[in-house]
């Protein structure tokens, strides 16, 4: 069993800026320890988490993965970015943060570079104004709001993911019952040839939540 | 935490800047020396996917010289120290990098990069 990360350095004023581990984190952890030995037998040079906020998963993460990988991560919260760092030091992995939105600085640079990628995307549904203004003002409500069908911030990253993807890369993806999930499987499908796969699910709450394992078509097994 | 690393996967991003858009490069930088652990089978993997030329260019910017012009073909055990240390141990703390290019300046504040870009900049 890989041990949940010690975030006991991130203090209450933290997660008033910063999004704190909740279920949906949780369940993207599980999803991962399930896929450890895939993930290891990928032998993964780059991993990526998109919107890191306290680091938790990608400290995670790199408890399976060790210390071979580069960790990057980007939060547009820059209170975020600091956690993720300090996270990753009390866990003891290396992660290389970066302040920015989504993958943009890394597109040219990582392109069809990384094995991993990792999103926890803000996904409740809300009016679009409150997701535009969360995502400009870079606080903790961008950690969350996610525009109409809660896929406004998604959709950036789902039409860019593929380009990032190694060809044996994978991408896991949070993604909410309301944010349809075989309008985005069948999106991916057919735009970028990634064939995607609810890998967990469970309900918390409210939140009925899945994870979406998404790999390039026909490499059902690791190679 | 910029270290060359970061700084070699890096590119501008702003709106119609996709050529010449890399390396970045550094201004009035202030650097920290910390110590990171010795992974060569990390520096190995990794190798293949580095700009080699900007590393180095980027490196002598900086004042280290200990890395050759040309990706050696022998990984000695000096070499992966060397680059071990470019890679991984030099900390930009604050400084800005400037695209060569269209100009644009992403500020470096406590040792992280910003890459963000107002909403009329993004393409």
């Amino acid at each position: 069993m890989i041990p949940t990360p010690d975030t006991s350095h991130l203090t209450a004023r933290d997660y008033e800026q910063v999004y704190e581990p909740a279920e949906d984190t949780f369940l993207l952890l599980d999803a991962l320890e399930a896929d450890a030995d895939r993930l290891k037998e990928l032998n993964p040079t780059i991993c990526l988490e998109v919107g890191s906020g306290s680091g938790c998963v990608t400290s995670f993460i790199g408890g399976i993965l060790g210390p071979s990988v580069l960790y990057l991560c980007t939060d547009i919260n820059p209170h975020a970015c600091r956690c993720t760092y300090l996270t990753g030091v009390q866990n003891k992995v290396n992660i290389h943060v970066i302040n920015g939105s989504l993958a943009a600085p890394l597109q040219s640079r990582l392109s069809h570079k990384i094995d991993v990628i990792l999103f926890n995307p803000p996904y409740v549904p809300t009016t679009e104004d409150e997701a535009n203004v969360a995502q400009s003002s870079r606080n903790i409500g961008g950690s969350w709001s996610g525009g109409s069908d809660g896929m406004q911030v998604t959709n950036m990253l789902l039409d860019s993911v593929a380009n990032l993807l190694s060809p044996k890369g994978h991408f896991y993806l949070v993604v909410l019952k309301q944010n349809n999930i075989s309008r985005i499987l069948q999106h991916m499908d057919e735009l970028y040839h990634l064939e995607g796969e609810i890998v967990l699910q469970r309900r918390a709450g409210r939140e009925h939540l899945f994870i979406v394992r998404f790999i390039r078509q026909g490499r059902s097994t690791v190679e | 935490m910029v270290r060359l690393l970061t700084h070699n996967i890096l590119a501008c991003h702003a709106k119609d800047c996709n050529t010449n858009n890399f390396p970045l490069e550094f201004k009035d930088v202030q650097l920290e020396i910390r110590e990171a652990e010795f992974n060569p089978e990390f520096l190995k993997g990794f190798l293949p996917k580095l700009e080699w030329k900007a590393l180095v260019d980027t490196a002598i910017q900086l004042g280290d010289t200990s890395l050759p012009l040309e990706q050696p073909e022998m990984l000695d055990d000096e070499f992966l120290k060397n680059l071990h240390h470019v890679l991984l141990e030099i900390h930009v703390e604050e400084g800005s990098m400037t695209c060569p290019n269209c100009k644009h300046v992403y500020p470096i504040s406590n040792g992280i990069p910003n890459m963000l870009l107002a909403e009329h900049e993004i393409g």
